[in-house]
C-alpha cells in the first residue's frame, strides 16, 4: 500500500520536478542536462512573444479575478437571503458549473457567442450611420474574460457562502441595533468578516484564469495567452525556454494557491 | 446620565395585542403589556415560549404580524432596528471580533450623525469602561477577555448610547454559576444607577426572581401571569406558574366542595385535601380537576408517632434522602399517599427537634389555610 502511494506521488511530481530541473539546463536541448544556468529564464523574459502572451494573460486573469470576486460576493450575499426551493436550485446550479469540464464550457461559450455575434452584428451595422464603420463584435478579451468569470464566479460564491455560514448572525443584528444603516453594517461588519474568503476567491480565480488553456483556446480569438503560447511553441519542439516559462507559471500559481489556502484557514472569529 | 426619575409612571414599552407568526408557528400570540419607565422587567419562560421573539419585536429584528408595539408612546411598527432608541445585550454578546474593546464600545456613537468628534468618543468610552469596571482594557482584543469581561463590554457597548430601554437576551446564560451570581448583583446595581428601563429574557426563574421588579411568565406565546416576584411566588394563578417559580409539591384531586373560604379536594387514594384559591384566579367548580400546591418550606416534618393536631393535613412516609444546604435541610420523603414529597426544614427547627436520616418513618403536615388550590390553566 505504501509502495503504491509512493508510486502515485512519484508519477505525479517527478515530471514536474524534471521540468523545473531542466529549466536550469545550461545546454541547448531539453532532453540532456549539461550543467546549470539561468540563461533560459533570461531568454524567456526577453522574448517579445512571451512578453505579449504574459501581458495578455495578466490582463485577462486580473479582470477575471476582479469581476468574479465582485459578482461572486454579491451573489453569495443575495443567495444567503434566499429561502426554500429557489435556494436549493441555485446551489445546485453553482456546484454543477464548477463540475462542468472546461472543454464543455469552452465549446458552449464559443457556439453561444458566435451565434449571438452573427445575430447582433447585422443589426449593429444597420443602426450605424452611412459612411461610419460600424463596430463588429468578435472573439477577444471580452469573450475570454466572460467565459473564465462564468466558471470562477462559482468558486467565489462557494467560498464566500461558507464564510458567511460560519459567521455569527448576531454580529449583523448587533450592528443594526447600534444604529448602523444596512450599508454601514455591510462595510463595517460583514465585509471585515468575509474578506479573507473574497481575497482567497480572488487569488483562486486569478490562478485559474492565468493557467487555463482549454477555455481560452476556444474563445480567446486572436489573443494569445501564456498557456496558448506554450502549447503552440511545444509543437515546434520542447526547449528549455518552455520549461523556464512553465516553471515561472508554476511558481506564481503555487504562491497564490498557498496564500488562498492560508486565508481560508484563518478563523472566522479572528 | 439623563434623568428618568422625574416621571416614574410613564410607560416606556407597550405591546397592544401583538402577534408574531412565523410561517405556521405563532411565536407571540395576542400579547398586551406595558413596562414602566425605569423598571427592571423580565420575560420568563421555557425555550420556545415567545420571550425572545417579544424582545426582538422591541429591538425591531422582527415586526409584529398583527397588533402594535410602542416605545415611549410612539408606535415603532415598520421602523428598522437602527432607528430605534433601544439597545440589546446579546446572548453570546456578539462583540465585533475585528475590533478592540474601545472600538466595540464606541461603535454606536460612531454611527450617529452628526458623528461626535474623536475626543468626545474617547472620553465617553473611557467613562463607560470605568462604569463596568474595565478601565485600561480599551486596547484589548475582545477574544482575549474572560466570559464575565466580555459580558461587561457588551453591557458597556449598549449603555454608552443612553438607550430608552436596554434589552438583555439571556445575558448570563454563558457564565458559570458563581460569576452569574455576581453579574446579577452588578446588573441590578447598574440598573439602579443609570435609571434606564431593563428588559430581561431568561429561562432561569432564580435569575428573574432575584433581579426583576416585574416578571411576565409566558407559555406558548401567551402571557400566563405577570406581577412582582413576590406575587408570582405567593399567589400563582395556576399550576404552570407555581411549577415555574420556585419548587412546589403538587397533590392532584377532584374538587368536592368549592366555597370562597376554602376548597376541598379528594385525591384518587381517597385523601381529603383543603386549601384556598388565589384571589385573582378564575373560580373553580365542583367536580373539576385541580391540585393543591404546597411549597416545601410550608411542610413540617415530624417523627411518625408524634401528634400533629386535628386542623392539619398529614401524610406519612419514609425519608429517602436528606441534603444539607446550610440554612436548610432538604428532605425527599416517599409518602404512602402521594409518592415523593419535597420538604425544606429550616436550621432552627433542625436544632430544636431532631433531624431525620434516610429510612426514618416520618409524618408530614401543613396548615390548610397556607396552601393554594390551583387549576391547570
Amino acid at each position: 500500500m505504501r509502495i503504491y502511494a509512493i508510486a502515485v506521488f512519484l508519477f505525479l511530481y517527478v515530471p514536474i520536478g524534471i521540468i523545473v530541473l531542466f529549466s536550469f539546463n545550461a545546454g541547448r536541448h531539453a532532453s540532456e542536462l549539461r550543467g546549470l544556468s539561468i540563461q533560459w529564464y533570461g531568454k524567456a523574459l526577453s522574448n517579445p512573444f512571451v512578453g505579449d502572451a504574459f501581458t495578455t494573460s495578466l490582463i485577462v486573469a486580473l479582470s477575471v479575478a476582479v469581476l468574479s470576486s465582485l459578482m461572486g460576493t454579491a451573489a453569495a450575499l443575495a443567495l444567503q437571503r434566499l429561502k426554500g426551493s429557489l435556494r436549493v436550485l441555485f446551489d445546485g446550479l453553482i456546484y454543477i458549473s464548477v463540475m462542468i469540464p472546461g472543454i464543455v464550457i469552452g465549446i458552449a461559450t464559443l457556439v453561444a457567442l458566435v451565434t449571438v455575434f452573427d445575430f447582433l452584428n447585422p443589426i449593429l451595422a444597420s443602426l450605424w450611420p452611412e459612411g461610419v464603420k460600424p463596430p463588429k463584435l468578435h472573439m477577444g478579451y471580452a469573450s475570454v474574460i466572460a467565459a473564465h468569470t462564468l466558471f470562477t464566479m462559482s468558486l467565489v460564491i462557494i467560498l464566500v457562502r461558507a464564510r458567511i455560514a460560519g459567521m455569527d448572525r448576531a454580529l449583523i443584528e448587533a450592528s443594526m441595533d447600534l444604529y448602523a444603516t444596512p450599508w454601514r453594517t455591510f462595510y463595517q461588519v460583514t465585509l471585515p468578516q468575509i474578506y479573507p474568503a473574497i481575497l482567497a476567491g480572488f487569488l483562486l480565480s486569478f490562478t485559474f484564469s492565468f493557467d487555463d488553456f482549454i477555455i481560452s483556446f476556444f474563445v480567446a480569438g486572436a489573443n494569445t495567452t501564456l498557456p496558448i503560447y506554450i502549447f503552440s511553441s511545444i509543437r515546434r519542439g520542447i526547449t528549455p525556454e518552455v520549461n523556464a516559462i512553465g516553471t515561472m507559471v508554476l511558481a506564481v500559481s503555487l504562491i497564490l494557491l498557498m496564500t488562498a489556502q492560508f486565508l481560508l484557514r484563518s478563523r472566522v472569529n479572528r | 446620565m439623563p434623568d428618568h426619575s422625574s416621571n416614574s409612571n410613564e410607560v416606556d414599552i407597550e405591546f397592544r395585542n401583538a402577534t408574531k407568526r412565523f410561517e405556521n408557528v405563532v411565536a407571540v400570540d395576542d400579547v398586551s403589556l406595558s413596562v414602566e419607565r425605569g423598571a427592571f422587567f423580565s420575560f420568563l419562560g421555557p425555550s420556545g415560549c415567545g420571550k425572545t421573539t417579544s424582545l426582538r419585536l422591541i429591538a425591531g429584528f422582527d415586526q409584529p404580524s398583527e397588533g402594535d408595539v410602542f416605545i415611549s408612546g410612539a408606535s415603532v411598527v415598520g421602523i428598522p432596528p437602527h432607528k430605534r432608541p433601544v439597545n440589546m445585550v446579546f446572548q453570546q454578546y456578539a462583540l465585533f471580533p475585528h475590533m478592540d474593546v474601545a472600538e466595540n464600545i464606541g461603535y454606536g456613537l460612531r454611527q450617529r450623525s452628526p458623528k461626535p468628534d474623536r475626543q468626545d468618543i474617547t472620553r465617553r468610552v473611557d467613562e463607560t469602561l470605568e462604569m463596568v469596571r474595565l478601565s485600561g482594557y480599551g486596547k484589548r482584543r475582545v477574544w482575549e477577555l474572560s466570559g464575565g469581561q466580555q459580558q461587561r463590554v457588551a453591557l458597556a457597548r449598549a449603555l454608552i448610547n443612553h438607550p430608552t430601554c436596554l434589552l438583555l437576551d439571556e445575558p448570563l446564560a454563558a457564565l458559570d454559576r458563581k460569576l452569574r451570581r455576581e453579574m446579577q448583583i452588578e446588573l441590578q446595581t447598574l440598573q439602579r444607577d443609570v435609571g434606564i428601563t431593563f428588559i430581561l429574557v431568561t429561562h432561569d426563574q432564580e435569575e428573574a426572581l432575584s433581579m426583576s421588579d416585574r416578571i411576565c411568565i409566558m407559555r406558548e406565546g401567551r402571557i400566563v401571569q405577570s406581577g412582582s416576584p413576590r406575587e408570582l411566588y405567593d399567589e400563582p394563578l395556576n399550576r404552570y406558574v407555581a411549577d415555574f417559580v420556585g419548587k412546589t409539591n403538587f397533590f392532584d384531586g377532584e374538587i368536592i366542595e368549592a366555597r370562597d373560604s376554602a376548597i376541598t379536594l379528594k385525591s384518587e387514594s381517597g385523601q381529603v385535601l383543603v386549601g384556598v384559591q388565589p384571589k385573582k384566579a378564575a373560580p373553580l367548580v365542583n367536580g373539576s380537576r385541580a391540585c393543591v400546591a404546597v411549597r416545601p418550606e410550608m411542610i413540617s416534618i415530624n417523627a411518625a408517632d408524634k401528634n400533629v393536631g386535628d386542623d392539619s393535613i398529614a401524610l406519612h412516609g419514609e425519608v429517602m434522602n436528606r441534603i444539607f444546604l446550610g440554612e436548610h435541610s432538604e428532605y425527599l420523603v416517599a409518602t404512602v399517599e402521594y409518592g415523593e414529597v419535597m420538604v425544606l426544614s429550616p436550621k432552627s427547627v433542625e436544632n430544636s427537634n431532631r433531624s431525620f436520616a434516610p429510612g426514618d418513618r416520618v409524618s408530614l403536615s401543613w396548615r390548610p389555610e397556607s396552601v393554594l388550590v390551583l387549576g391547570d390553566t
